[in-house]
């Protein structure tokens, strides 16, 4: 089988834009929740997010102009300019910018979204209701669909082999990298641009989510405090909007253009619980055979993985993980580190699997275990450690990521140290 | 310039992205200032808002440059 590694890194989340901007600030505990500004919120119960610092692109802040021609901004939704801002990162970062022919052929996107141009569509239905059909753009459709994140993508970026996309909620951006490392291995391409983009903070959004009960309600005083995974008072899940794109590519096609490599991608696994629409089994059983397909993807037992970047949404579900990751790792447990950088990050939904894909992917580069902050009082009993408040050196060999999604679709990935 | 061909060129400079000295008369608007099919589309739906008319669509085909678009507005709102 060929071997898949990691040569290009991009993201721009609420702790900023660009990886070691994000991982800075992650190995220092900070919250990139804030109160909700841009819109009004009063008559809905949850007032935070996780929203992207904007500016002129300098010292960590989201300058859209870079990504894309502000003419051509207002077409789309902000997912897929946080997509295209992610993928110009990472493409940057490899050096793999193809303009021969046969090489375009072998260089794919495969980058998804759990929701797509939700804004987008509210604004058009407005605009049907009050003006008529006439009055519909013509970029309404490709400004909206999930797959043009991974169109303009390719435009932008002239890569013309596989172009696709996965759509699986809060797992989709995990999928959408081991999907494509998966294409890589298979020798459908040499060289995949993959990852997940959310721009989900609007009011349809929030409000859709807060009648699930499934938001944070009662920190919109203290947003930095709200998403707390693990936490006695943690009572739902913050959501955030950002992007994370990484370019995968087969070992050799790497070293014979001395790329520099990340880490190496041994393991995918997947999963579907056949249980309930929302709410994962309370064995944990979805999850827990997703992480096994994934350790015999990888052909390793769960004594070799040293982190787990959990799911950990600041739900009930952080327990029922927990529990799955006890059973699988046995004795094992006592020994494994276990975070949730959604503790900083809060939520980004279809983005969330390929940012924590990165920050797992650092965290095996530089043996750190990045924290999950906001964790006073911990509701789980577990001899697993959660990394409370601060970050941890700990050198890693494999290290675990995992993501669950609405409908019960579960993704886990396991990055490896790149040894050569 | 009329009065028509300035509101033209305003709403062609604020779609296209194009520089002002480019939005001349004879100036096609996929040829010269780099439009694609849907932008021009796009295009005669600003010109429906911002004139308070409508283009039929067999209309809006003959719509291929800055000149033309002026010229029909003229003869509708005239």
């Amino acid at each position: 089988m060929r071997r898949v590694v990691i040569t290009g890194l991009g993201m721009v989340t609420p702790l900023g834009c660009g990886v070691e901007h994000n991982w800075a600030a992650i190995k220092a505990g900070k919250s990139g929740i804030r109160r909700i500004e841009s819109f009004p919120v009063d008559d809905i119960a949850c007032q935070i997010a996780g929203v992207i610092p904007r500016g002129d692109g300098s010292d960590g802040t989201f300058n859209p102009d870079l990504a894309m021609d502000p003419k051509d901004q207002r077409k789309v939704d902000d997912f897929i300019i946080f997509a295209l801002e992610a993928a110009r990162q990472a493409v940057a970062d490899s050096g793999w910018t193809p303009t021969d022919y046969d090489d375009q052929s072998r260089s794919g996107v495969l980058v998804g979204s759990g929701i797509g141009g939700l804004n987008g569509i509210v604004e058009a239905g407005y605009t049907l209701r009050d003006k008529g059909p006439r009055r519909i753009s013509p970029f309404f459709i490709p400004g909206r669909l999930i797959n043009l994140t991974a169109g303009y993508i390719s435009i932008a970026h002239g890569y013309k082999g596989p172009n696709s996309s996965v759509v699986t909620a809060c797992s989709t951006g995990s999928h959408a990298i081991g999907d494509a490392a998966r294409l890589i291995a298979n020798d459908e391409a040499d060289v995949m641009i993959a990852g997940g983009s959310e721009s989900p903070v609007c009011r349809l959004s929030l409000a859709g989510f807060a009648s699930m009960k499934a938001l944070c309600f009662t920190f919109n005083d203290r947003p930095e405090q709200g998403s707390r995974p693990y936490d006695r008072d943690r009572d739902g899940f913050v959501m955030s909007e950002g992007a994370g794109i990484v370019v995968v590519e087969e070992l050799e096609h790497a070293r014979k253009r001395g790329a520099t490599i990340y880490g190496e991608i041994v393991g995918y696994g997947m999963s579907g619980d056949a249980y309930h629409i929302t709410a994962p089994s309370e064995d944990g059983d979805g999850a827990f055979r997703c992480m096994k397909a994934a350790l015999r993807n990888a052909k390793i037992s769960p004594d070799e993985i040293g982190y787990i970047n959990a799911h950990g949404t600041s739900t009930m579900a952080d327990g029922i993980e927990v529990g799955a990751v006890e059973r699988l790792f046995g004795e094992a447990a006592k020994s494994l580190a276990m975070s949730s950088t959604k503790s900083m990050t809060g939520h980004l939904l279809g983005a969330a699997g390929a940012i924590e894909a990165i920050y797992t992917t650092l965290a095996v580069r530089d043996g750190i275990l990045p924290p999950t902050i906001n964790l006073d009082n911990p509701n789980v009993e577990t001899p697993i450690d959660l990394v409370p408040h601060k970050a941890k050196e700990k050198k890693l060999r494999y290290a675990l990521s995992n993501s669950f999604g609405f409908g019960g679709t579960n993704a886990s990935l396991i990055v490896k140290a790149f040894e050569g | 310039m009329s009065e028509v061909a300035e509101k033209v060129k305003t709403i062609v400079i604020d779609h296209l992205g194009v520089d002002a000295d480019k939005v001349v008369l004879e100036a096609s608007f996929i040829e010269d200032l780099g439009a694609d099919s849907l932008d021009t589309v796009e295009l005669v739906m600003a010109f429906e808002e911002a004139f308070g008319v409508e283009i039929p669509d067999d209309a809006a085909e003959t719509i291929l440059t800055v000149g033309d678009a002026v010229k029909f507005l003229e003869k509708a709102t005239g």
